[in-house]
């Protein structure tokens, strides 16, 4: 971990006000980032996607965000305004998104959407920022660049498309990135390639990663730390190296239930939930 | 609160009570709407005002009285008189059975043929549906007041025939509705086990797939209905629906035109008339699909 | 889109429009022999004798079977015969190439009244969704979904004409400035910027914008409805997320990627409320004595003139359609996805 954290989050809660009573979707969650690659894992529903979102500033309206610290490089992020937020966005934090056939906007070339991320945070011609889109395309390993920049998204693969969704986050070279489940809406054989660009990116420039999914191994074996959550709050945090030998029973249990080569066992374990962990 | 507590049971003891239960449920989210109740109170009032019209009318509708003529609202006439004497404000309240005449007549011969056409295009698919979908367009690509007005032209003035066009210009639009929902409830599982289990194509559609049809037209038929009014209003005022002297609004205010700049109240008393119950029928439909039709409602 | 590409997807779309074309023929030609009046008599006046009647029964193809009255129906239409109106004796066609532009006129300006107030009031009613901003907008639409357009003109022409005195009143032009402008294109606005006639063209624009107004509002009605609907549902899409993470202001996240998404249905809603001025000109153009092809229409109603009725009718009928299939193709144009 670098000296000063990037990232600090404590006590970050994440609440819905709804009809039927008040929904906790994160209860006071902490952990912090430096530039190193941080995993967070969870069952679908554990908070984690609301906390990437948090820490944006892109909880939908009945949603309140709350938190002893939320900052970024000591900018503390629910003082900032909404401004200055707009500022911080794609500049410093960026997000990459799941599902790439959603997250493009059908109507507008791929390219331009891009661009659109460079021009909004740095000084630049049309002619430049299409220079340094296609580089940027290049560097996500899209050969025939020019080409693939005049595609809508309907036109390109899944892989493809997130592959243009990470560069359109990494061209104004933001300090963090945090990545919601990047590869679960892709093919088995094409998660691999975009997360080795991904990892490639993230080393060379040496940015922070929050890499958010509800997949333990590849969590595991991608990231340098792992955040375990389960009902909106951290289990524990580990490096990732130490996962096999998790002393949290929430830990444990997930990595029971994983398929092994090695050890085939007849019928695998359910996941047992202490409500004891929700209290506290 | 008991009788609350029965239809809320979570688990209902009959298939009466589920229903009713429901009912329910769709009632309580109906009255959470205020521009919705609004309209249900307005349609209420103009069914009450058409079935006691000679109750609640001051004067007689018809009563010409050429000493009375063209008087502005007061006392003793709430609404004024029109060029012949007669007072609006008892021709407005008679008027009111011949708009939900009309509405009543167009929609209940419209809606079966609509749903009719439309379930039988949509469940049988094929060169069915494409004939049928293709009549429909045809209609549909009429203007519905120009064709209307053909009709009157090749008819004849007057209110039947009135209501003969409009309900000739409407069927399409509850056609293209039933349809929709048909070939959608036609690929669903439980349809295809009724086949299995050897019912025949007219069964299915009768028994099945029309009555899961009829909510959404319903929800189309109550947002026709004001342009229904409207129609009929527009052929009155031409001089091709109601004749005099029948106290139909369009035509009132066809009366009412030659006086718009000295005496106002002749034209515009009929028309904050119509104003009201289309807005009414509007939003009543517009609360209703909130309810019955949530994937359409925003 | 290649050129190839682009004449093909016309061509398929002429092929559908055709048969909708044939369809229309077939209903105004049924109407035509429905009428109670009688062609002969109209044409001959009651006075003639037999044989005279019977010649020009036999004129008319009138003894022949339905079938192929209906195919010497179609070769005229083809012909671009109409017949001729009965009360000013000239061909259909002639008076009807007279009066349209005139309801042109009032139907453009009616759209571009509606689409430019209409579209915003529905961004802005989605963004502000469940605000007073949003009653405003629902309630403003659905009254234009539930007042008579005749009556509104009524008192639209008590109150702006009579009372506060700001517009022309009925026609087109105030008795002083007719024929002052020769009709180029028959738009006097146009005609009258053309031959650089100012004072006519405020003259003219004072009559039209009441008129246009009305039926602007109609169409504002329908189209802030859709488009509040339409931007509902584009502002939960994921892409709006994205464009957000990006750092891109609201406005631009707002007018530039959600309302570019929500104009693809747009466009047909557009096109459909164009079409429906025109059918809602019928009733205005009797209130605002505007001699336009709805005043034709109706006129020629009144005095029995069928050929003129149904002729008006066809013409409309037949810009409908074309509407509707220009909207298609425009569809086609601005959504990638469906090139």
């Amino acid at each position: 971990m670098g000296a000063a954290p990037l990232l600090e989050v404590e006590d970050l809660h994440v609440r819905f006000r709804t009809r039927t009573g008040l929904v906790e979707a994160v209860r006071g969650l902490s952990f912090s980032l430096g530039r190193e690659k941080l995993g967070v894992v969870g069952e679908s529903g554990s908070g984690k996607s609301m906390t990437g979102r948090a820490i944006l500033g892109l909880v939908p309206p009945p949603g309140e965000v709350t938190a002893a610290r939320l900052s970024f490089a000591g900018q503390d992020l629910l003082r900032l305004g909404e401004a200055g937020m707009r500022a911080l966005r794609g500049r410093r934090i960026s997000m990459v998104l799941q599902d790439p056939k959603f997250s493009l906007n059908p109507v507008m070339r791929v390219g331009d959407q891009v661009a659109e991320a460079y021009r909004r945070h740095h000084r630049a011609s049309r002619r430049d920022a299409y220079d340094r889109s296609i580089a940027m395309l290049e560097q996500v390993r899209i050969r025939d660049a020019r080409r693939v920049y005049d595609l809508y998204p309907h036109e390109v693969s899944g892989g493809m498309g997130q592959r243009i969704m990470i560069a359109m986050m990494l061209i104004p070279e933001p300090d963090v990135i945090i990545a919601d489940e990047p590869t679960s809406a892709l093919d088995v054989t094409v998660q691999m390639q975009v997360l080795a660009i991904l990892d490639d990116l993230v080393t060379q420039r040496g940015m922070g990663l929050v890499f958010i999914s509800h997949d333990l191994a590849l969590v595991g074996s991608f990231c340098d730390r792992v955040v375990v959550m389960y009902g909106g709050r951290a289990m524990e945090t580990l490096a990732a190296r130490d996962l096999a030998g998790a002393s949290h029973p929430y830990t444990r249990g997930l990595l029971s239930c994983l398929p092994s080569l090695d050890r085939p066992v007849a019928a695998l374990p359910t996941l047992v939930r202490d409500p004891a962990w929700m209290g506290r | 609160m008991a009788a609350r507590d029965w239809l809320l049971a979570p688990t209902p003891g009959s298939r009466l009570q589920s229903r009713l239960g429901q009912a329910y449920l769709r009632w309580l989210a109906f009255r959470s709407n205020p521009l919705a109740c609004v309209g249900l109170a307005i349609v209420v009032a103009l069914l009450l005002l058409a079935l006691l019209a000679p109750a609640i009318a001051t004067h007689d509708p018809l009563a010409q009285s050429l000493a009375r003529r063209l008087q502005p609202p007061s006392a003793e006439h709430y609404f004024g008189t029109d060029a012949l004497g007669r007072d609006i404000f008892s021709r407005i309240v008679h008027g009111a059975r011949i708009t939900l005449l009309v509405v009543l007549v167009v929609v209940v011969t419209v809606g079966p043929i609509g749903l009719l056409v439309g379930t039988a295009a949509g469940y049988a698919g094929g060169a069915l549906d494409t004939v049928l979908m293709r009549v429909t367009d045809i209609f549909l690509a009429f203007p519905r007041l120009i064709l209307a007005l053909a009709f009157v032209a090749a008819l004849g003035p007057g209110i039947e025939n009135a209501v003969i066009a409009i309900a000739f210009t409407a069927w399409p639009p509850y056609a293209r509705v039933a349809r929709a929902e048909a070939m959608v409830i036609r690929n669903a599982d439980f349809i295809a086990a009724t086949r299995l289990q050897g019912a025949s194509p007219l069964r299915i559609v009768l028994r099945h797939v029309m009555p899961l049809c009829v909510p959404s037209l319903i929800v189309r038929s109550t947002l026709d209905m004001a342009g229904i009014i409207l129609t009929a209003a527009g052929l009155g005022f031409l001089g091709l629906g109601a004749q005099p002297p029948m106290p139909e609004w369009g035509a009132m205010i066809a009366t009412g035109r030659d006086y718009i700049f000295d005496q106002w109240w002749v034209a515009t008393m009929p028309g904050i008339a119509i104003c009201v119950v289309a807005l009414g029928f509007n939003l009543l439909g517009d609360g209703l699909r909130d309810v019955l039709d949530p994937k359409q409602g925003q | 889109m290649t050129l190839a590409r682009a004449s093909r997807l016309v061509g398929r779309e002429v092929a559908a429009v055709a048969v909708t074309f044939l369809g229309l023929l077939l209903v105004t030609f049924f109407i035509g022999r429905v009428v109670p009046i009688d062609p002969v008599l109209a044409a001959v006046g009651d006075r003639a004798p037999a044989e005279v009647y019977e010649r020009v029964r036999i004129e008319l193809g009138l003894h022949l079977p339905l079938h192929e009255q209906f195919w010497i129906y179609l070769r005229k239409i083809a012909a671009g015969d109409l017949g001729q109106s009965v009360l000013t004796s000239n061909p259909v066609l002639v008076d009807i190439g007279r009066v349209f532009p005139a309801t042109l006129e009032l139907a453009t300006l009616g759209t571009i009244i509606g689409v430019s107030l209409g579209v915003p009031a529905g961004v802005l009613a989605a963004v502000h969704r469940g605000t007073w901003i949003d009653q405003v907008v629902r309630v403003v639409g659905l009254f234009g979904f539930s007042v008579p357009v005749f009556w509104l003109g009524l008192v639209g022409l008590l109150v702006f004409y009579r009372v506060l005195g700001v517009v022309g009143g009925p026609g087109r032009l105030g008795v002083a400035f007719d024929d002052i402008v020769d009709p180029i294109t028959g738009v006097i606005l146009l005609d009258a910027a053309l031959r650089g006639e100012w004072e006519v063209f405020r003259n003219a624009f004072s009559h039209l914008i009441l008129p246009a107004s009305v039926l602007g509002y109609f169409s504002l009605a329908y189209v802030s409805r859709m488009t509040r609907s339409f931007m509902l549902e584009q502002l939960r899409q994921e892409y709006v997320t994205t464009a957000r993470v990006k750092g891109l202001p609201e406005g631009r996240v707002v007018w530039r990627h959600a309302l570019g998404n929500a104009m693809v249905p747009l466009i047909t809603v557009i096109a459909l409320s164009y079409a429906n001025l025109l059918e809602g000109s019928v009733l205005t153009e009797t209130v605002f004595a505007w001699p336009g092809l709805g005043r034709y229409i109706t006129n020629s109603l009144l005095n029995a003139d069928m050929n003129a009725v149904l002729g008006g009718t066809l013409v409309v009928g037949a810009v409908f359609i074309g509407l509707n299939m220009l909207a298609d193709i425009l569809y086609r144009l601005v959504d990638p996805r469906a090139r």
